[in-house]
């Protein structure tokens, strides 16, 4: 569980340039960590790399928070 | 015959991160001793496109604020960079965008605003960008697109983007006979999917590569690093036969029923 919440935190630091301090399970995407949509996007697709899983559209379109990708995550692994 | 770029200079137009088929054409270019000069939308994308460029060797890259739905900003960039650099050799336009909502669905559900944003950032904007550099283009060079079949045949989800594809292969067409005769050449790439920030927006782009994988005759998806080094060809003399041209590098996937 640790693991892929740091290894996601690891992604968003080097993706959006945001302080460690920021990526909690609770921080929001767009609200808490300022990441437009196409942040988003990349982000995803950074996540589906460091996983090597594929994160349908309707899956992507759920997470909003740290913490729904470390879920949706480790709802597969 | 010189295949090298040495002393060259060319416009990338569309890099918005390590993904982008414009950055493999970056690459290509470079290592063929090309100078080049970035264009980005706007401020969002800076940052990225300067960190992407400094990875590169040799001569040292330009960079210049473009927004094509502008025509006063195109005007401005391209003559800024004339008093900059003089001439340039070539230009790749590696620009599209439409709205999410509309590249999945039913293209019959297409927007009015949502079509001609689409024809304007996509198609358009090609058209202007040649007129533009076309001034700089003082020793002949070449122009090049990247296009995609969804323009020539319905691609499901590809919809309105499919549309302005279309309109962007005649666009590259009619430039190609107007600037022949200053030896510009216009041609367009049609690259397989790749899996780039742009793919991402068309609705279920997973399973298009899993079709390609599985059925194109190569059976794999192309690479940046393929598309870059068909711009390069694009770029260099041993084209110099070819305008008006669609090319797909594509694993074949092009030529299936």
């Amino acid at each position: 569980m640790a693991d892929v919440f740091e290894r996601v935190k690891k992604v968003i630091v080097d993706r959006l340039d945001v302080d460690e301090s920021k990526v909690t399970m609770e921080a929001s995407f767009k609200d808490d960590l300022e990441a437009d949509s196409l942040d988003v996007v990349e982000l995803v697709m950074e996540l589906e790399d460091e996983f090597d899983m594929e994160i349908s559209d309707e899956e992507a379109e759920k997470i909003s928070t740290v913490g729904d990708a470390v879920n949706y995550i480790n709802s597969i692994q | 015959m010189n295949f090298s770029l040495e002393g060259r200079t060319y416009v990338i137009m569309g890099v918005a991160n390590k993904r982008s088929i414009a950055w493999g054409i970056a690459q290509s270019l470079n290592s063929a001793g090309a100078r080049l000069v970035f264009t980005y939308a706007s401020e969002r994308f800076e940052k990225s496109v300067r960190d992407l460029a400094a990875t590169l060797e040799g001569p040292e890259s330009l960079f210049y604020e473009c927004d094509v739905t502008d025509d006063a900003a195109i005007e401005k960039t391209f003559s800024t960079m004339k008093e900059d650099i003089g001439v340039v050799h070539g230009l790749a336009h590696c620009i599209a965008f439409a709205k999410r909502e509309e590249l999945q669905g039913e293209f019959v559900d297409t927007s009015r605003d949502g079509f001609l944003l689409a024809q304007n950032i996509s198609a358009f904007s090609l058209a202007a960008v040649s007129k533009a550099v076309k001034p700089l283009m003082t020793e002949g060079g070449s122009i090049l697109t990247l296009t995609y079949l969804g323009g020539e045949r319905v691609v499901e989800n590809y919809n309105v983007m499919g549309v302005a594809k279309a309109s962007l292969d005649a666009t590259m067409r009619y430039l190609a006979n107007d600037l022949g005769k200053y030896g510009i050449r216009v041609n367009a790439i049609s690259a397989g999917p790749i899996r780039t920030l742009s793919a991402k927006g068309v609705g279920d782009f997973n399973s298009i590569l899993k079709v390609i994988e599985e059925k194109s005759p190569l059976r794999r998806p192309v690479t940046q690093e393929e598309v870059g080094d068909t711009a390069y060809f694009l770029m260099s003399d041993l084209s110099r036969g070819i305008t008006g041209e669609i090319i797909h590098v594509d694993s074949g996937f092009s030529i299936l029923a």
